[in-house]
């Protein structure tokens, strides 16, 4: 069977993939920087799906030790999920650096150099999935989300350019980008129920987009219509919305 | 945030900061704060009872931690759904060892209920399989507590409605099963004496229950039909499920989109009952085998089916009366049919034996019926709790969302002891609800408690 590596497990999307796969009978590789919340989670996969499910130490923010992090997996995931991510308050990071850069590290450094390693193996494998979470709020740079959409916007420019890289290697990327989600994140904000999706939802169609060999999927769906609007409002107008 | 709730009637309605959380250190950290809460699982029972101005769903709190198949031992977070341990036991050869009539209810509100199934005569209720379990305290501290260890908490936990703190973890035992299906007895009764003499007479079956109709008068007063069940075994099957005997029902769902008039609903069960009632094919007996689904959780094919009441919502009423008070039974059918307030159908039960501190099942006839919300109900109501009491009946916390303090105090003949129990564990009502302050568990009367006052929304806005 197939194994699948969830970058970031302790949060409410992961916990729906990993639930997803897991009934599909990959075999789980969990990685977060709070290994006690991994238990439950653990168990839980175990339990109802019959899978091995393992628990790995994984910081994004600590880039040095992601080589040997990736190395210490003893058996190389098929499928690498990338969902870790952070959104503070733009307010707070505007008046914060050490919020601003977190926020980017977190959303974009410490992607690309975990993504990084496990690219390269899948390379020389020739085989291999990469899958980014990364969000609509990369698409078009606005003042709400000003330093959470431009570390977005990042990785999913990175993610695309991976595509593009590893074509050749037979190694396929996925850019997921989720419009909202009901998730910890979000738990605070009043969200429009039409638009926002249950994180069973993602796992859903992630799944599906690694099956089928998706490049980008939008979840919900009409987030795809939503965003070609917006991004297509002229910059004379669009700058001077308050958005 | 907060966000307008309601629990399964749709009565009352209310603003709420609902917070979730998915691990025990995040309920720690939230139950630290300086503010009031009540456990909220999945909002399936009626009334007011997980209602609150701030509330902490415990629906993420939801994963497996162990699964004994040897022993059919569960261990759980509280907030797991009924429907995905089925999902779980079920292939393994295991069921619960007590459902209510909906699947989606969390094990945590299955103890705060102590909710009661179609077997309550054979195998008592939920909590009567609780092996052990966490609650969290308002000290903040978390205690083990089961029949044998801290055994104030454990009993007032089961059936207190969430006021001795937050259930975190719980093993409970299973029932061993050869197949998931059900071979199903339907029985007719002509009236109401005839289906009595017929719980007396299937007694030994494991499940029963009966539906009513409640509008019929004269001879055919209580004509109802019988609902008898046991797990089928292998040889009980045919070919086709034989093939998988311990096979999960499909999952089919069709959900209801929106409030529709009561009358939509009502005219939907009615057809339903005459179908079954007069249908050709139906003789005075049937016997079949079906799947479990069915079975337990016919209502669950669709989901939100509480919208049909409408906006208003309605309210669940259901009491026990002791075995030998028929003509309790006889009066309040009576009074129901003489009213004429749309109820047309009504859930029987016999329950059997069961000696507790504040859980709602004690051994005789229970009756559970929805009536719409509207003028003049709630004043009905009271006449109905009066003949209640009058026969030395109790209501169900958990379907309540109406009744007086002095109902609840006349019904439940240790309730001293358990608000000294909830006094002990939850010495500042830091564990309150719309319901427990209503009900005068967690506030004294006509008193504001740390400063807020409950409202409860009138009726004349309930029904406009
Ligand atoms: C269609 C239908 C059929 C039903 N049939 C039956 C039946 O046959 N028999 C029966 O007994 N009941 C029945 N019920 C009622 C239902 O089983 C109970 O109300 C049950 O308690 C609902 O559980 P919940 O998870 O939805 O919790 P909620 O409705 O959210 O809460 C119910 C109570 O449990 C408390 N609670 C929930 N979780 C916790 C926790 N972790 N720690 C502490 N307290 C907690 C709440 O504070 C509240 O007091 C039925 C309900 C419906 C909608
Ligand atoms: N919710 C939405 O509406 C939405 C919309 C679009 C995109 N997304 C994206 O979806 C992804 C998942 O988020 P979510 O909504 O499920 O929220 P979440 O539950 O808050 O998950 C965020 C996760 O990131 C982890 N994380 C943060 N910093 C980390 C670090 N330095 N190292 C390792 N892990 C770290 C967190 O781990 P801890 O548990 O240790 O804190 C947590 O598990 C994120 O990338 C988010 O940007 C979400």
């Amino acid at each position: 069977m197939p194994t699948v590596l969830l970058l970031g497990a302790t949060s409410d999307i992961s916990v729906a993939i990993a639930k997803e796969f897991g009934a599909h009978g990959y075999s789980l590789q969990l990685a977060a920087r709070n290994t006690e919340h991994l238990l439950p989670i653990q168990s839980d996969l175990q339990i109802r799906y019959n899978v091995d499910c393992t628990i790995h130490a994984f910081d994004a923010l600590n880039y040095d030790s992601h080589q040997s992090f990736f190395n210490s997996l003893s058996v190389k995931p098929d499928v690498t999920v990338c969902v870790f991510g952070v959104m503070y308050e733009e307010e707070d990071a505007w008046n914060d650096w050490k919020l601003t850069h977190r926020m980017i590290d977190t959303n974009y450094t410490g992607a690309v150099s975990i993504l990084n390693i496990v690219a390269k193996y899948y390379s020389a494998q020739k085989k291999g999935t990469i899958v980014g979470i990364s969000s609509v709020a990369g698409e078009r740079g606005r003042q709400s989300k000003l330093i959470y959409g431009s570390a977005k916007a990042a990785f999913s420019a990175y993610l695309a350019g991976l595509r593009n890289k590893l074509f050749k290697d037979n190694v396929h990327v996925v850019s997921v980008k989720p419009g909202f989600v009901y998730t910890k994140m979000t738990e605070e904000l009043p969200l429009p129920k039409p638009l926002t999706a249950q994180p069973e939802e993602v796992a859903k169609a992630v799944f599906k987009a690694v099956e089928k060999k998706k490049n980008t999927i939008y979840t919900k769906w009409m987030w795809k219509y939503i965003m070609m609007i917006i991004k297509n409002v002229p910059e004379p107008v669009f700058k001077k919305m308050n958005i | 945030m907060k966000k307008e709730i309601a629990n399964w009637g749709n009565y009352p309605v209310i603003e709420s900061d609902e917070k979730s959380f998915s691990y025990t250190d995040e309920l720690d950290k939230l139950v630290a704060q300086p503010k009031s809460y009540i456990a909220r699982g999945n909002g399936r029972c009626y009334g007011d009872a997980s209602l609150a101005d701030n509330t902490i769903s415990t629906l993420k709190y939801d994963k497996v931690l162990s699964f004994d198949t040897e022993k059919g031992l569960l261990e759980v977070q509280s907030g797991i759904t009924l429907d995905q341990v089925l999902d779980i036991i079920v292939p393994k050869g295991w069921f619960l060892p007590v459902t209510p009539g909906t699947k989606y209810i969390t094990v945590g509100g299955a103890i705060a209920s102590d909710v009661h199934g179609k077997n309550h005569h054979v195998d008592g209720a939920f909590s009567h399989h609780v092996i052990e379990m966490d609650v969290l305290l308002a000290s903040g501290e978390t205690l083990t507590c089961s029949p044998t260890e801290n055994t104030d908490l454990f009993e007032a936990t089961c059936g207190g409605m969430g006021l001795t703190g937050v259930i975190e973890r719980v093993i409970f035992d299973l029932k061993k099963i050869e197949t998931s299906f059900i071979k199903q007895k339907q029985v007719k009764a002509e009236n109401l004496e005839e289906i009595l003499q017929l719980f007396d007479t299937y007694a030994h079956y494991t499940y029963s229950v009966a539906w009513i109709d409640c509008l019929k008068k004269g001879k055919n007063f209580g004509r109802s039909i019988l609902i008898l069940g046991e797990h089928a075994k292998k040889e009980d099957l045919d070919d086709k499920q034989k093939n998988d005997p311990l096979q999960l029902p499909k999952k089919k769902q069709i959900t209801f989109p929106f409030n529709l008039p009561s009358w939509v609903l009502n005219t939907f069960t009615v057809k339903a009952f005459n179908f079954l009632y007069y249908g050709k094919n139906f003789k005075k007996e049937i016997n079949n085998v079906v799947s479990y689904e069915p079975f337990f959780y016919p209502l669950d094919a669709i989901l939100h089916w509480n919208r049909g009441y409408g906006k208003p919502g309605f309210i669940q009423y259901q009491f026990v009366l002791p075995l030998q008070a028929k003509q309790g039974l006889i009066d309040i059918l009576n009074r129901i049919s003489d009213e004429g307030i749309g109820s047309f159908l009504a859930v029987l039960k016999v329950f059997g034996k069961q000696e507790s501190l504040i859980s709602f099942p004690t051994e005789g006839y229970t009756l559970a019926l929805d009536i719409p919300v509207r003028k003049g109900l709630f004043e009905f109501l009271d006449e109905l709790d009066q003949i209640v009491l009058k026969y030395g009946g109790r209501l169900y916390m958990s379907k309540d969302a109406r009744m007086k303090p002095e109902i609840l105090k006349a019904g439940y003949p240790h309730l001293d002891r358990f608000k000294a129990i909830i006094k002990k564990f939850n010495p500042d009502f830091k564990f309150r609800s719309h319901q427990s302050d209503r009900l005068l568990l967690t506030k004294e009367k006509d008193s504001k408690v740390n400063g807020t006052a409950v409202v409860l929304p009138k009726m004349e806005a309930a029904v406009k």
